[in-house]
């Protein structure tokens, strides 16, 4: 039951010469003539700019690149002197997203599921299944369903999966950038214990280096052209820091970019919430009686635990949701002749009202290219074609967006897709904004410019919410911290940022 | 979600599925050969008896069998206004005839609906989809990786739903709401299509980097037997059709559907 069970694996070595991987269908290499070598038991902590090919490099070792239809492989990429591709169950991989990763509906089968494929024998499966729940300190029954996990602790079983095939080498793809602050901790001490106890090789792709300093002793930064820094934590971080900076990496205590004081003028409420009980499913709500106002100029951030009804309530606020009890007031400057109940305006007058951004870019795209998602909104509010250009050339401009016009949304970069999601609710001009989850899994170049945005429509006097769990945007850009937990409390507090200085009168 | 987890409590979820789904077969072939109120009210009988003899009880009378105490009646009803008529017509009213045959052909129809969809719900109700999974695979032989594909895939229904309301809400923001619900909706579902190919792409990755589909035998942790229990339940299916069928035929009600 103990560290001994899961470390009869020996570490393994991995070694690149030349190694490259081009995308079918794409002309430019994800990765070409790179040369690594990685000896048995490092835990490397690989960084670099997105699209220098990280990911492509973790998949490579994993073997799940796939076959020649889906790719060309150049040079060798080979694990204790063998192809990576052949050299299944040698490597186990943890991915991003916690909720695709989970195969089976009971905790215990999910954990079995890599040993039967490994064809491990029955009488021996369930032993090691144990010790690997114990391992990444899962202790729940076998039984418990899959579905009833928090992200962390499907993290961990995610991890748990790939510990219990022994696995010489542990590869992990953003881990924690999809977590909460407790669970990015749940998640990266469990690693740090697993690799101490197995002596597995490891390695970790991951944009805020602070938190897995503790449990790696080798960074590497890939560039476009290979490896363009490789050494000991202490000597990259401080040698590279500019380069890495400009690459979007986050360095320890690094905060981008800070807000100056608002300087938004003739601050007005709104949207006021009062009393006000949230429901996703009508009549289940997920927190009851808050109380809330939303003033122009003012940048909001909704923070807690995940399960307080974050989402929930930042939903409501922004007419899409029906209140399930309580009263909703908004403003005179926002409900006009459209009446005092938000979920009832039409879909049409939200536009100029209230722009809300959804956590996944991609449950708000529509159309096939970014110059005609852009247009979605100015169309619905029948503007003539000059003036819908007047206003999406700067967006463009301001979100970097001009070279990919024609691209399909569906297939930009994360931060790509996170800056076009934001560009088109932008694009109607609403008087209140609301974001959930704004800068979640954004390298630092994203978190600047989205960091400098929401502050400029601030100064424009545009009301921000913005549901989060990021501590530093909190810090850096927030006026007003509003706190909920999951027991129903909720509290209200200045932000640690420069804005309070001006947020004056908007704690109640 | 809950198409995924059973109350492992229950009575006969122990029970092989495969075996559950066999014991439902020759009742079905039975009531399928014949069109009479007989034969189906006696399996409805033993049915009832037979669930409620092993603690299934509660089940049988709970809201999630409803469909069926719905579904039956009206099937039955549109049989005896439609049914091909003979003997005493009572009402007529267009193509509807009432008549003595075409009630009867209700009555029988109704009967039927019930004896074959009962069980089937009833026992459905203890199967856990992985449980099943494993019996298809392991006692039947059918191949692991379509078995496990659609295991797996089952479990990405609920990730679905909640994409289907959350893409919903992203169509009100983006303010093409108000009309068109039919395209509205259609380009919804292909939404919804692309986001679970992606999300589905991500979980063949994951399944694949933990050995899915690599060479070799493949081994299962959890060993579906079937023995004597999954024989007795089975035996049970075969009596209850005998009964059924013998006492259609004893009453002279026994009519072959092509005679």
């Amino acid at each position: 039951m103990t560290g001994g069970a899961i470390a009869a694996s020996a570490p393994a070595s991995i070694e690149a010469r030349g190694w490259g991987w081009r995308h079918g269908g794409r002309r430019v290499p994800a990765v070409s003539g790179l040369d690594l070598r990685v000896a048995p038991g490092e835990r490397v902590l690989l960084l670099g700019a997105s699209g220098a090919g990280k990911s492509t490099l973790l998949h490579g070792l994993a073997g799940v690149l796939g076959g020649d239809d889906e790719g060309e492989s150049l040079g060798e990429l080979t694990i204790d002197g063998r192809p990576a591709s052949a050299a299944r169950g040698r490597s186990g991989l943890v991915l991003q997203d916690p909720d695709s990763q989970i195969v089976m509906a009971r905790l215990g089968d999910d954990v079995a599921f890599g040993l039967e494929n490994l064809g491990v024998p029955a009488d021996e499966i369930w032993g090691r299944v144990g010790a690997a729940l114990d391992a990444v300190g899962l202790r729940l029954p076998l039984e418990h369903s899959t579905a009833a996990l928090s992200g962390g602790q499907r993290q961990r079983l995610a991890l748990a999966g790939v510990l219990a095939m022994r696995p010489g080498l542990i590869l992990l793809d953003e881990p924690t950038a999809n977590l909460d602050p407790d669970g990015v901790h749940e998640v990266r001490d469990a690693v740090a214990r697993v690799a101490d106890e197995t002596g597995a090789t490891l390695v970790v792709i991951e944009h805020r280096v602070s938190v897995w300093m503790p449990v790696v002793d080798r960074v590497v930064v890939l560039g476009h052209g290979g490896v363009i820094a490789d050494g000991s934590p202490d000597d990259v971080l401080v040698g590279q820091a500019a380069s890495l900076r400009a690459a979007g990496v986050w360095l320890p205590s690094d905060v981008p970019w800070r807000a100056h004081p608002s300087t938004a003028r003739g601050v007005e409420p709104l949207m006021t919430a009062h009393r006000l009980d949230v429901a996703r499913v009508p009549g289940t709500p997920v927190q009851r009686g808050i109380d809330l106002r939303i003033d122009s100029g003012r940048v909001t951030a909704v923070t807690g635990p995940n399960g307080a009804g974050k989402s929930t309530l930042a939903l409501t606020m922004a007419g899409l949701l029906r209140p399930d009890g309580g009263r909703l007031e908004p403003g005179a400057a926002m409900a006009g002749a459209r009446g005092n109940e938000p979920w009832r305006w039409r879909s049409r007058d939200l536009l100029t009202r209230i722009g809300t951004v959804f956590q996944h870019p991609e449950h708000q795209f529509l159309m096939g290219s970014v110059l005609a998602e852009l247009e979605v909104g100015p169309r619905a509010l029948k503007m003539p074609p000059r003036e819908r250009r007047e206003r999406i050339e700067p967006l463009l401009t301001a979100l970097r967006l001009e070279a990919l016009t024609s691209a399909n949304p569906f297939t930009l970069s994360g931060g790509e897709k996170r800056r076009l999601s934001v560009a088109t609710v932008l694009a109607t001009r609403p008087r209140m904004l609301v974001l959930d989850e704004p800068t979640f899994g954004q390298d630092a170049n994203t978190w600047r410019e989205l960091a400098r945005l929401i502050t400029d429509l601030r100064d424009d006097g545009v009301g921000v919410i913005a549901v989060t769990h990021d501590e530093t945007f909190i810090d850096a850009v927030a006026d007003t911290r509003f706190e909920l937990s999951v027991d129903g409390d909720a509290a209200m507090s200045d932000a640690g940022g420069r804005g309070r200085s001006n947020a004056g009168g908007v704690s109640e | 979600m809950s198409i995924a987890t059973v109350r492992p409590d229950l009575p006969l979820a122990g029970i092989n599925p495969v075996a559950k789904v066999a014991a439902t077969i020759p009742l079905s072939i039975g009531l399928v050969l014949t069109l009479d109120p007989v034969s189906a009210g006696v399996a409805i009988v033993c049915e009832l008896i037979v669930f409620t003899a092993v603690g299934l009880g509660p089940l049988l009378w709970s809201p999630r069998t409803l469909p069926v105490w719905i579904a039956a009646p009206l099937t039955g009803i549109s049989m005896v206004l439609y049914g091909a008529p003979s003997g005493t017509t009572y009402w007529q009213f267009g193509l509807i005839e009432v008549s003595d045959g075409s009630i009867a052909i209700g009555l029988a129809t109704m009967t039927r609906v019930i004896a074959i969809a009962l069980p089937a719900v009833v026992l459905f109700l203890t199967i856990d989809p992985t449980d099943f999974a494993d019996g298809l695979a392991q006692t039947l032989g059918l191949p692991a990786r379509f078995v496990l594909g659609a295991l797996a895939a089952l479990r990405l229904v609920g990730s679905s739903i909640d994409d289907w309301r959350t893409l919903a809400l992203a169509r009100r923001a983006r303010g093409v709401a108000d009309k068109g619900v039919i395209r509205r909706s259609l380009g919804q579902a292909f939404a919804l299509l692309v986001l679970a190919i992606r999300r589905g792409g991500t979980l063949a990755t994951a399944m694949e980097s933990r050995g899915f589909g690599a060479p070799g035998p493949r081994t299962w942790a959890r060993e579906a037997t079937f023995g004597a229990p999954e024989w007795r339940v089975i035996a049970v299916g075969c009596l209850v059709a005998v009964v059924s069928v013998s006492a259609a035929i004893l009453t002279g009600a026994w009519n072959l559907v092509w005679s």
